[in-house]
């Protein structure tokens, strides 16, 4: 490819816990946007009137997230005004998406400098608040068949025979993980403490975190989609899996990602663009991917779109050094590692959504910084990065040092 | 400190008395205080021997506010916010005790003292002119940071709190009472503690509604699109205001809405956030400089000699019943003072009163007071054309026009009537004091009391001390003012003593810029950007072009070679002498002035100055209209017209209208930083002229 783009710099907030109580909650979902928009600005000495795209990921895009929250923090945050922007939404893969059409702006040759990432204040903007047909329309979920995902999760733990222990000891490793990782500081590259106006910190790192969860203290957990299960979504999910007799609900608070706020960004350009503006590129993007699949399983999504990304940068698995898939649930990634034969000593190997939570439009920037940051640590080259998505959607990225 | 007494049927009074004070404030010493308060109430509850509580106070106000000593001298921001999310726990825990709580407001509460009313759950107020209540934090810069913003939108909702909050009015009982900001009026201090008795007698149970599950703001919040345009719209009314020189204003708004969007605590939090930046900010510092320091220090008689004791005066006379005399007239009458109002002939005296006649008579169609008062203050005003009933006045002021030969006269055929004793004041705003008192047969009780027009609006005056004005009679005219509820500063002596010569400075820089061809709207709004209330051409045309234009024609008559050309003066001739233009009196200056419409500037000036070669550069142009005011101020300090910090800046702010948020003419340059403020100055004065060369006594602050 002739105009291959390369990721400069990668930051992030930290995530705070989606609630009232979250450190994050004061922090309106602009000011997480204009905190990163702030670092990166700094962090590279970025002549703001170079950048000729602002891609930002939001699942929820209404009120305090509304009406195009991309362009509104470019101007709060005094970039160039020159500086476009614009959000988009493809659910939880969006932040990956934003990287990902920002790659392809580069890649086109049509743009040579882009800040992608996402957002999500899940505390103050309810997951569901926007709305939409898929899960508000009868006639719509009737004939599509929608449940909720995790419905879908447990479905996918039932078919593929993952009990409540597997499942429970993947969030134990998950949560294990993500405190080391923390402990030893891997996340301090990228975490931009968020501050308010008089500078007092508000949240300096990942406030989700439980690092004293086992797998007794996770088998108190209530399933969480049992009575919903119950109630209807199992029949609506059993239409489309008749040799399944039922479904068994193991998934719970303590298996499935966090509902946590934060926000994201990664500066991507042109080789040449990034030299003239002095920029170190850090890794480049090999390829990119997006497929869809069977709707009411849902979350299968990154298996087809793994095998896709990998054919078009000409790969295999055995390539891949290092592998993200988001913890969206835990069978979601068991799943997953089971279709492409994974180690379980290169995925996700500082924990995920489960143990760290998942701002549904930022995560996927997010992961995609944390691979880099990574693939620097162990001195490694190549990273896959994938996410389960809403409606059976799966996005897949590959990363290359350089 | 906090008195801790039970009522029958387990009330309990709290009446808190600090010690060595005039009034209660919040500080650290307070909320110590309440600890063991609070723990012996709990203790109460448990007990099941608490009923409620009355809070009330054994001084004449209930708690005026803030601890603002210690809070603009802390510099941490964490020990700031720290410092006032204390102060809420405190009202919180006052707020959570399950048991009602009434506040019994026996006399002004005002900022964390009302938000501490607030905290309550009913407010009793206790009929007194004194008894004001309000939150008028933003007149200081700064905001409530008691939990009162986030309060009074919830109890009010957000367009009802909006004009209280960002105005930072204080409420006299009725219509904090029709405001909702107090639930009662009591009318003693037995009344107001038995219907606070009552109250919590009908309601046992009490809770918030923010401490309500589903609980929810009156009228609602941006969450619904009509809020949300109406916040818009606020936001936009705020800088049509503000021209965004007054942060506080705009930070109180944010707290209100961000505010509403979350839950109480949060809320909370956030006020505190604002609270520690507009409290590091240096509109704050400026303003509770100038309307705290500055106006305490005035207040206080700072420059008052010391050991005359206090002047009472009860008869005034008044010559001249023009707009000056009639406003003096209305507030010396207002605060109980006998006045004879004489001028040419009767029938002028009469109109005189009738000025007063049309402001009380509006005050009662408003219902802000009686018939009856309006009578009271109307018979105190005695129309008259003989100066004989002078006669017992213990003041006499001169209000004729400015023309020496007339002053001279009024004052020696008053004279005639007035015995030795009583102080002589002339009202003037440019001729010399000791020139005048050189017609008086007592010089030594001869002041100058520079009135502002008009004298209701204008809190200002301006005493001139004449060469011979001795020490009594400056305390007695000092009293005098301060008795008719205006601020008094002092001043020596001299060519427009302080206001008039430093507001000069502003409106010649402006005829200066015009000279050089800058359009005119810029200019304008060059002045109005940095906060003046009026552009400088619109003020020249207010002043009149003709009158400046007269003060210089006579400035250059007695200084002769020792007058200073200055480059706005081509302007004035030019108007006045070429285009007949001589202001908005003779409907013609700068602007035109049709009947029935708005005024717009007149429409051939920018071809008669205007150069488009001129590159306007909006900063510098504010600068200078701001600086060279600083720079006279100085001047007039080295030259020893004005000799108090306070007096230079209260004198500019109440006198002309210098922007607040600067604090004053002074505080300008404090706000501007010393030296930084030196080297602007120099560069202007390398490019513009003298007058923007920095005096010595300012180069000798540099350390």
């Amino acid at each position: 490819m002739n105009n291959s783009p390369y990721i400069f710099d990668a930051v992030r907030t930290p995530r705070g816990k989606g609630k009232k109580s979250g450190s994050l909650h004061e922090v309106k979902p602009i000011d997480l946007l204009t905190t990163v928009l702030d670092a990166l600005k700094e962090r590279n000495n970025l002549d703001t009137k170079e950048v000729e795209d602002l891609v930002i990921g939001c699942v929820t895009p209404v009120g305090e997230q509304g009406g195009d929250i991309a362009k509104a923090a470019l101007l709060y945050a005094g970039w160039d005004e020159q500086v476009p922007g614009f959000q988009i939404n493809r659910f939880c893969a969006s932040g990956l998406e934003a990287v990902n059409l920002a790659a392809m702006k580069v890649a086109s040759g049509w743009e040579d400098l882009v800040v992608a990432g996402g957002l999500e204040s899940m505390s103050r903007v309810k997951m569901g608040s926007d709305g939409g047909p898929l899960m508000f329309d009868p006639a719509v979920n009737t004939k599509v068949g929608f449940v909720p995902q995790g419905i879908s999760a447990d479905l996918i733990a039932t078919i593929e025979g993952f009990d409540r222990d597997t499942v429970d000891g993947y969030a134990v490793l998950s949560q294990q993980r993500a405190h080391h990782a923390q402990t030893n500081g891997y996340f301090n590259n990228s975490i931009i403490p968020v501050r308010d106006q008089n500078d007092i910190i508000i949240l300096d790192k990942d406030e989700f975190l439980r690092p004293a969860t086992t797998l007794e203290s996770l088998a108190d957990l209530k399933p969480a989609f049992e009575t919903m299960g119950e109630m209807g979504f199992d029949s609506v999910a059993l239409l489309k899996y008749p040799e399944v007799e039922n479904i068994s609900h193991v998934h719970t608070a303590g298996n499935s990602s966090g509902i946590v706020d934060g926000a994201a960004l990664l500066l991507i350009g042109s080789k040449e663009k990034g030299a003239e503006l002095g920029l170190k590129p850090r890794a480049k993007i090999v390829a990119v991917a997006v497929t869809s699949s069977e709707p009411t399983i849902m979350l299968q999504g990154p298996t087809p779109a793994v095998w896709k990304v990998l054919k078009k940068a000409g790969m295999t698995p055995k390539d891949i050094d290092l592998w993200e898939m988001n913890e969206a649930f835990a069978s979601a990634v068991l799943k997953f590692q089971k279709d492409l034969g994974i180690d379980d000593a290169i995925l996700n190997v500082n924990g995920g959504a489960i143990a760290m939570g998942h701002p549904l439009g930022a995560t996927g920037a997010m992961l995609v910084g944390t691979m880099v940051d990574e693939l620097e640590r162990r001195n490694l080259k190549t990273g896959l990065v994938t996410l389960c998505v809403g409606g059976g959607m799966g996005v897949a990225t590959i990363i290359e040092r350089v | 400190m906090i008195r801790y007494n039970k009522r029958t049927s387990n009330i309990v009074t709290l009446t808190m008395d600090m010690e060595g004070r005039k009034s209660n404030i919040i500080n650290h010493e307070v909320g110590r205080a309440f600890i063991p308060v609070l723990n012996h109430l709990k203790k109460d509850l448990a007990k099941g021997t608490l009923a409620g509580v009355i809070l009330t106070s054994a001084k004449k106000s209930f708690l005026t506010g803030g601890d603002l000593d210690y809070l603009t001298k802390a510099e941490d921001p964490v020990e700031i916010f720290n410092f006032v999310q204390k102060q809420k726990e405190l009202f919180r825990a006052i707020e959570k005790l399950e048991v009602p709580v009434v506040a019994a407001i026996n006399g002004a509460a005002l900022g964390s003292g009302y938000e501490l009313a607030l905290a309550a759950n009913h407010r009793i107020a206790m009929r007194h002119p004194k008894t004001l209540v309000g939150l008028p934090e933003p007149t200081l810069g700064i905001l409530p940071g008691g939990g009162g913003i986030i309060r009074l939108v919830w109890m009010l909702g957000i367009q009802k709190a909006f004009p209280i909050l960002t105005q930072g009015k204080r409420y006299a009982v009725d219509s904090a009472l029709k405001l909702g900001l107090i639930d009662g009026i009591a009318s003693t201090r037995e009344e107001m503690m038995d219907m606070a008795e009552a109250w919590i007698k009908e309601n046992p149970v009490v809770k918030k509604p923010w401490d309500e599950k589903g609980g929810k703001i009156v009228g609602g919040t941006p969450h619904h699109p009509k809020i949300a345009q109406m916040v818009a719209m606020a936001t936009a009314m705020l800088v049509k205001k503000t021209r965004n020189n007054y942060p506080a204003q705009q930070a109180i708004l944010n707290t209100m809405i961000e505010g509403s969007l979350v839950d109480f605590e949060t809320a909370l939090r956030i006020e505190s956030r604002y609270f520690t930046q507009l409290l590091l900010g240096k509109v704050a510092k400026n303003m509770t400089k100038a309307f705290w320091y500055d106006l305490n220090a005035i207040k206080a008689g700072e420059n008052r000699p010391k050991g005359f004791g206090k002047f009472r005066p009860r008869k005034v006379g008044i010559i001249g019943a023009g707009m000056m005399g009639s406003g003096i007239a209305y507030v010396s009458a207002m605060v109980g003072l006998e006045v004879v109002l004489k001028d040419v002939s009767k029938p002028i005296a009469e109109r005189g009163r009738a000025y007063s006649d049309k402001i009380l008579s509006k005050m009662v169609d408003r219902d802000q007071i009686t018939e009856a008062r309006k009578q009271e203050v109307l018979s105190l005003i005695t129309p008259t054309e003989n100066a004989s009933d002078f006669e017992g006045c213990d003041l006499v002021i001169e209000a004729v026009f400015e023309n020496r030969a007339l002053k001279s006269k009024v004052t020696k055929e008053a004279e005639n009537y007035i015995d030795s004793e009583t102080i002589f004041a002339s009202n003037t705003s440019t001729l010399p004091i000791t020139g005048l008192a050189k017609e008086s047969s007592r010089p030594s009780k001869f002041i100058g009391l520079h009135f502002f027009s008009p004298v209701d609006k204008m809190k200002l005056v301006e005493i001139i001390i004449g060469e011979k004005t001795d020490d009594e009679t400056l305390a007695r005219a000092f009293d005098y003012v301060k008795m008719i509820r205006q601020i008094p500063i002092v001043v020596n002596d001299s060519r427009g003593f302080y206001t008039s010569r430093v507001f000069r400075t502003y409106l010649l820089e402006g005829m200066a810029l015009l000279q050089e061809g800058h359009l005119p709207n810029t200019i304008e709004q060059a002045g109005l950007r940095s906060g003046m209330p009026v552009g400088p051409l619109a003020l020249t045309d207010e002043v009149a072009i003709s009158l400046i234009h007269d003060i210089l024609a006579q400035e250059e008559k007695d200084l002769g070679d020792d007058f200073q050309l200055h480059p706005g003066i081509p302007v004035i001739k030019k108007m006045v002498g070429e285009f007949k233009r001589l202001g908005k009196a003779k409907g013609a200056g700068f602007y035109d002035y049709p009947t029935n419409e708005k005024k717009h500037l007149w429409k051939d000036l920018a071809s008669h100055f205007c150069k488009e070669e001129v590159n306007s550069d909006l900063p510098e142009l504010m600068d200078r209209l701001m600086i060279v005011q600083s720079l006279e101020t100085v001047r007039c300090q080295e030259e020893g017209v004005v000799t108090s910090v306070a007096d230079a800046n209260i004198g500019s702010i109440y006198g002309w209208g210098f922007p607040a948020f600067k604090g004053g003419t002074l505080q300008f340059i404090e706000d501007y930083g010393l030296e930084k403020f030196i080297a602007r100055a120099n560069e202007l004065a390398k490019k513009y002229g003298d007058r923007f060369e920095v005096p010595q006594l300012l180069l000798d602050q540099v350390k």
